[in-house]
């Protein structure tokens, strides 16, 4: 009896329904399951219909552009003074500009980074690279316009004073200061992809009688090259695009630096000749509608990079599969 | 929570109600960016006096402002030049007739490093500066180091000004250097040794040295006065005088009280009124 009373206390609640479900609860969740897929579905939708609008809406405002002035003036001319009586088109001094900063923020960053991101995932202990990490990540929640300030008002003051430059706001400094934004960027990505070879590599090649030295540098490195390009291309994208730092750092004078290596003259850049000009311009003026022109030069460009980067993040992600 | 909703609506609704009875005392301004800080300080000062008031500030640049006075499409248009003639025919063709109320004087003034030896240019200097002719400032009567000229933007009205005055017809050279407001001229012309750039006379300090032009050295006096070369009046136009006691009489003639010409000294303006 008190045997049959407990079993009956543990016994599960018994449920009467039946098995089948009505015609109301299976409308139910047939409703829920299709309005749960429907709402993700135009959630996600939205984000590539903004994108896709961005898209339209730079294409639509900047072609009219190259539809009145044509592409010659604009891509081989360096006059540019969009607001003069008889205006002048002529954008080539600010894509070079533009290419000048990034490259060199990258030939300053890439060799930094690639080597923190070997010290991260080889060398140092786990206990430290958990500490590293994050402060280098750190770089990148620094707002760029405090990064425009350090440039003008001491990194600019400091090359004049220390190397005797005339000025200070140049594209060295732009470069710079670049490099440094650049840098969590390409490190994250190139310490993830090194890591991510796997062991066997390592053990393979440390078997072969290979120096820690040489495994790293000739096993480890190729084998990740995928996935330090897609980085390097992914620290580019973030130079290029930069607009706050460059407009301080960079001088904004429109021209080619010669002889063309003097990174210590003044350049402008495509970013910071939208964000400068756009303040006065009159909507739908040709002014106005060259500076979209420079956008879909710059939007084509970063696109471009973008599809680069995916290419080989998609050939990284296929090889560490493969092993 | 529905009951919440339902007053907030009701709120809403009140509110929107109430804005649209206040919305017949509005005050549409538009134009130049240079004369824009002034208005939105008069703004400011008006949301005070008279709070039922509710005054929009455009700042798009003073043909723009013109642009805007011609199809009635605001009050008041700020202008840092008077009207061109095709502005002005065009307004008259139909019906309307701007007048022009001068409410402060623009001064741009020259600065360089507080080291450098030069204390004097002419205006035609200064343009072969900024054409780039001039590269070295011992061409000037200065030790023998670079140029490093400084402009504003090109949105900007101060650049608008400069060019009117200096560069007349001719186009900066590629070499100039932009920056994007005041402070910046001033604190690049300051760590600077070789540069030279040009800012209102309010933001003219111990920091960096003021240059005489053409012989007169910008001040409150000769920029009123008119002697300094690099000044020019700052205008607001209006459809006709407007009638006595409205809020654009009101706005219009607030540049002559105490307060209005605190306001213009503070934004770094010369007022053209002296108490």
């Amino acid at each position: 009896m008190e045997y049959n009373k407990a079993q009956m206390n543990t016994e599960p609640k018994t449920d009467n329904r039946s098995l089948a479900l009505t015609a109301l609860e299976d409308f139910k969740g047939f409703a829920f399951y299709h309005l749960g897929r429907f709402s993700l579905f135009a959630v996600s939708f939205s984000t590539v219909l903004i994108v896709l609008l961005i898209f339209f809406f730079v294409i639509q405002q900047g072609l009219p552009f190259f539809k009145n002035f044509g592409i010659t003036e604009f891509f081989t001319s360096k006059q540019w003074y969009p607001e003069a009586g008889e205006p002048k088109f002529g954008a080539l001094s600010i894509i070079v500009g533009s290419l000048y900063v990034t490259i060199a923020a990258l030939i300053l960053s890439v060799p930094m980074a690639i080597l923190t991101a070997v010290f991260l995932s080889e060398i140092v202990s786990h206990k430290i690279r958990n500490l590293v990490k994050p402060v280098i990540e750190l770089l990148a929640a620094i707002p760029s316009v405090a990064y425009g300030f350090f440039a003008v008002l001491v990194l600019a003051p400091f090359l004049q004073t220390e190397f005797g430059l005339s000025t200070g706001t140049n594209a060295l400094n732009a470069s710079i200061i670049l490099a440094i934004m650049a840098l969590p960027t390409i490190i994250s990505v190139a310490e993830d992809s090194i890591t991510a070879i796997g062991r066997d590599l390592r053990e393979a090649s440390y078997g072969l009688g290979a120096t820690r030295f040489e495994t790293i540098f000739f096993v480890v490195i190729p084998a990740a090259h995928s996935g330090i390009i897609a980085a390097i291309v992914l620290g580019m994208m973030r130079a290029i695009g930069e607009t706050m730092v460059v407009w301080m750092a960079s001088g904004n004078a429109n021209q080619i630096p010669s002889p063309w290596w003097d990174l210590t003259q003044s350049v402008r850049t495509m970013t910071a000749t939208i964000a400068g000009d756009m303040g006065e311009t009159s909507k739908g003026s040709p002014h106005y509608q060259s500076l979209f022109a420079i956008g879909i030069i710059l939007l084509a460009m970063t696109f471009l990079l973008n599809i680069v980067s995916e290419y080989f993040l998609a050939s990284a992600g296929k090889n560490s599969r493969k092993k | 929570m529905k009951k919440n909703l339902f007053t907030m609506v009701l709120v809403l609704t009140a509110v929107w109600v109430c804005n649209l009875s206040a919305a017949e005392k509005t005050l549409q301004i538009e134009g130049s960016t240079t004369v824009g800080p002034i208005a939105d300080a008069f703004t400011e000062a008006f949301s005070q006096a008279y709070p039922d008031v509710k005054i929009t500030v455009t700042k798009n640049g003073s043909g723009n402002g013109a642009a805007a006075l011609v199809d009635s499409r605001c009050d008041i248009a700020m202008m840092s030049r008077f009207m061109k003639l095709d502005e002005f025919t065009a307004s008259v063709d139909k019906g309307i007739m701007p007048v022009a109320h001068a409410i402060a004087m623009d001064g741009i003034c020259i600065i360089v490093h507080p080291s450098n030896p030069v204390t004097e240019l002419s205006l035609a200097q200064l343009h072969d500066i900024f054409t780039g002719a001039v590269k070295n400032w011992k061409e000037l009567g200065g030790p023998d180091m670079p140029i490093v000229a400084i402009s504003r933007d090109t949105s900007s009205g101060t650049y608008e000004t400069f060019d009117h005055f200096v560069m007349r017809k001719d186009k900066m050279d590629a070499s100039i250097e932009y920056v994007s407001s005041n402070p910046q001229v001033h604190s690049r012309v300051k760590t600077t040794a070789g540069a030279i750039g040009y800012v209102g006379v309010g933001f003219l300090d111990a920091e960096v040295k003021g240059l005489k032009v053409n012989g007169i050295m910008p001040s409150k006096q000769t920029v009123a006065g008119g002697t300094y070369p690099l000044s020019r009046p700052l205008f607001l136009f209006t459809n006709g005088y407007p009638a006595l006691g409205t809020i654009s009489h009101k706005f219009c003639t607030f540049y002559l009280t105490e307060k209005g010409q605190e306001i213009i000294e503070a934004k770094g303006f010369v007022p053209v009124t002296k108490y």
